[in-house]
């Protein structure tokens, strides 16, 4: 399961809610599930709440492995 | 008496045949779409038939929201009758116009339809040239209800018919997919979400005759509306009684419009256009026809996707940007957002 | 689109299948389940069973919580809409599933029920403040990626004291699953389904953590490898499950490490706990009764319980005869072994769980990837 999408977070409302940007479209969904979210951060977004945050580098080291994944295939 | 066009309502009187039905008529949709045939005032227009084949095509807009980005019910409600009209190949000549409008409906709101649709068919150049008025009890109608219907004639030489497919027959799109269907659902209430896409509705009419020109042969023309890219490509498969092979990553899709259906969890493929084609011709024209689109305003973006092929299952079938194939399938209803 | 792209990128996906086509041993076989809807989704979508090895199989398990939830459940929920004065709202997979009698309750919207689809609790919460006289049923489904935010609902609909809304708590549990699949006859004992490997839930996974999937890599002695839902983390993760299995070991790795953490999410962990307990046995359709593997609202939140407030009809509704849901959801079957797909058994006339939302196996199957069974004709 579950249909979300890492979203970027433009804006901090109040009552923890946050509006996302994901390809230009906006739209406002609930932090309440999350701690020490900042604009400029990446949370994962479903049904309308985040659920966590992104970790930046972490998304960069599996981007290298697969980059190196892809490379063994080649090697052998 | 004038109409109160900032802050009077539709009433029951203004459908009833008598004179407050005839001051709407005259004071609002002859006013808007004034032309000589209209302003005869009889149940009817009167034309000479031109030579050559007819078309005649019908479409009711019940479209809600009624206003959206980049378009209303009224221009709607034009483009979609002309589009239908000119996807035979057709040159549109002549539009029908009627309206069911709900007890109670804000004037304001009916005279913003009326000039929209007027700006629509002036743009076009083709005239609204009779129509009728009910008015239906508070309730009994989402606001307004609107058919129009379009006459036109298909020049000597074009035979477009959704049958003619053949293997071998070259795929074009003539722009980006799933604009309508996205600036409209960013209104509903419950899916609401900010977006600058805009409606891509249009009258296609000038961009079939640029094609047309250019390609006489032309197989096979249908605008993607309701149920997108997907749902008239299966038709045409059936009719046809062929396949098709699309290149996803030749289909071309705004980031905005991805974007907003990665969030709702549809897929671009099966949202609604009002102002895109496609074409399917001999594959010795596919560079004159891509050439002829993109030379237009409309089809600036226009681009080759696919092939027809030979298969009895009539199955669309996509190679995806990732490297696997699949099939895309004819939906029974509307894609619904989902969850998972 | 950021942290997404690039996890779609077909040069790459052609570079681990290379790799992974490389290192599949020539006299093993690696049957994978995946379990998570989105992962079936993924792998129909683009077509990644097309850039593996024969030897590798995807098994689809019971990750899709539409799938499994059992036809009384449908009835029920048609049943409250049909309630004077009620407003059900639930998310959009749940609107065209079939109940029983070719019911569903897009069809009972068609007869008049008041039948709302959200996209989130928050928007079921708003119409129950906005329509102070109606009473406003949301239906909640879901795994654990979803029942926190219908914590979050309770909450403040207690913090409202919203008289109003109640929610309807059909949450099921992943561990639940996967251990019922683990202890079938089939795969315990008999060995008949050769089920070598997991790929993890991703998003049900930020939450619970990967710790809670330790104890099935020991004990049933199966590698599980957690994967994000884009296709190349599928992929990855394919050639971890597939490293794991050359090398004899059975650990949990966790692929999607940019969103997955060992603990999870405390905060909505914590959260689920307080308004939700577990409900002793709960039915899932295809696989009959689970002990343990669901949750209903606790006794606090008694008055924001649909279960509590209205009479909710509890009838258990069998599939049709033919129907090899149970078997396939355990991956003991495929769609095509089943008598009923593709004829009595389509996604317009679902018959069972499997074809119902479209990211059931048979589904799936049907939508993305019949043609290849007649690819050779």
């Amino acid at each position: 399961m579950c249909l979300a999408l890492p979203a970027l977070v433009t804006d901090i409302l109040p009552d923890a809610m946050a509006t996302v940007d994901l390809g230009g479209v906006r739209k406002e969904v609930s932090l309440a599930l999350v701690e020490d979210v900042e604009p400029g951060d990446y949370v994962i977004v479903h049904v309308g709440y985040a659920l966590s945050k992104l970790d930046p580098e972490e998304a960069a080291r599996t981007l290298a492995l697969f980059a190196e994944m892809a490379a063994a295939g080649d090697a052998t | 008496m004038t109409l109160d066009l900032k802050n009077g309502r539709i009433d029951m009187s203004h459908g009833a045949g008598g004179r407050a039905m005839q001051q709407l008529v005259e004071q609002l949709f002859i006013k808007a779409f004034d032309n000589p045939m209209l302003r005869q005032a009889n149940d009817q227009a009167m034309f000479d038939a031109p030579a050559g084949r007819m078309v005649m095509s019908t479409d009711s807009y019940v479209i809600s929201p009624l206003f959206f980005p980049g378009g209303d019910i009224g221009s709607l409600a034009v483009h979609g009758t002309i589009n239908d009209v000119a996807m035979a190949g057709a040159r549109p000549l002549y539009l029908s116009a009627g309206f069911i409008i709900e007890e109670g409906f804000p004037l304001a709101d009916l005279s913003r339809i009326v000039a929209s649709m007027a700006a629509a068919s002036r743009e076009a150049g083709v005239p609204v040239v009779t129509g009728d008025t009910k008015v239906v009890e508070r309730g009994k109608g989402d606001g307004v209800f609107i058919n129009t219907a379009g006459v036109g004639v298909v020049p000597d030489g074009v035979t477009v018919s959704g049958d003619r497919a053949r293997p071998g027959d070259v795929v074009l799109i003539s722009g980006t997919m799933g604009d309508h269907g996205v600036a409209v659902m960013s209104q509903r209430e419950s899916l609401g979400f900010e977006t600058t896409i805009l409606s891509d509705s249009a009258a296609l009419h000038t961009l079939v005759a640029a094609l047309v020109a250019a390609v006489p042969g032309v197989r096979v023309l249908r605008d993607p509306t309701r149920g997108g890219l997907a749902a008239t490509l299966n038709e045409i498969t059936h009719q046809s009684k062929a396949g098709i092979v699309l290149n996803e990553a030749a289909i071309p899709v705004r980031e905005a419009v991805r974007g907003a259906c990665e969030l709702l969890g549809l897929d671009p493929l099966y949202v609604a256009n009002e102002g895109k084609m496609i074409a399917i011709v001999p594959p010795e024209d596919a560079a004159a026809a891509l050439a002829a689109l993109r030379g237009h305003p409309l089809g600036s973006e226009a681009a080759i996707i696919g092939t027809v092929i030979a298969d009895d299952h009539c199955f669309v079938q996509m190679d995806t940007s990732f490297g696997g194939r699949r099939v895309v399938d004819w939906l029974a209803g509307d894609q619904l957002p989902r969850i998972c | 689109m950021k942290y997404v792209d690039e996890f779609r990128d077909g040069m790459l996906a052609k570079g681990i299948a290379a790799t992974i086509a490389a290192e599949v041993q020539p006299d093993r076989r690696y049957h994978v389940m995946e379990f998570c809807g989105g992962h079936t989704h993924a792998i129909s979508r683009y077509g990644i069973e097309d850039l593996l090895p024969a030897s590798v199989r995807l098994v689809h398990g019971p990750g899709c919580p539409v799938c499994v939830l059992p036809v009384g459940r449908i009835d029920a929920a048609i049943a409250l809409a049909r309630q004077p004065g009620v407003i059900l709202c639930t998310y959009g997979d749940l609107l065209r599933v079939p109940g029983s009698k070719r019911t569903s309750l897009l069809k009972a919207k068609a007869e008049g029920a008041d039948v709302r689809m959200v996209w989130s609790t928050l928007d079921a919460l708003k119409i129950a403040q906005d329509n102070p006289g109606r009473e406003v049923i949301f239906f909640a489904i879901g795994f654990e990626t979803t029942t926190p935010p219908t914590a979050v609902a309770l909450k403040q609909a207690q913090a409202l004291d919203l008289r109003n809304f109640s929610i309807v708590c059909n949450h099921v549990l992943t561990p639940s699953a996967i251990q019922n699949i683990l202890e079938s006859p089939e795969v315990r004992e008999l060995g008949t389904v050769p089920l070598d490997a997991f790929i993890g839930p991703a998003h049900v996974s930020t939450v619970i953590g990967s710790a809670p999937y330790e104890y099935f890599a020991e004990e049933y002695r199966k590698p599980v490898v957690i994967a994000g839902f884009e296709p190349l983390d599928v992929m990855q993760a394919l050639l971890m499950l597939v490293r794991q299995i050359n090398e004899g070991r059975f650990g949990v790795e966790n692929q999607f490490a940019r969103a997955v953490t060992r603990q999870g999410n405390e905060k909505a962990k914590a959260l689920v706990a307080e308004v939700f307990e577990l409900r002793k046995t709960f039915e899932w359709r295809g696989l009959g009764m689970v002990p343990y593997s669901a949750l209903r609202i606790k006794a606090e939140f008694a008055a924001w319980d649909a279960e509590k407030r209205f009479d909710v009809p509890d009838v258990s509704v069998p599939d049709v005869k033919s129907c090899a849901c149970g078997a396939i959801l355990r991956g003991v079957k495929k769609p095509t072994d089943c008598k009923l797909f593709g004829t009595a058994c389509t996604p317009e006339t679902p018959m069972g769980s499997c074809m119902v939302s479209a990211e059931g196996a048979c589904a799936a199957h049907w939508t993305y990837g019949r043609f290849r069974e007649t690819k050779t004709a």
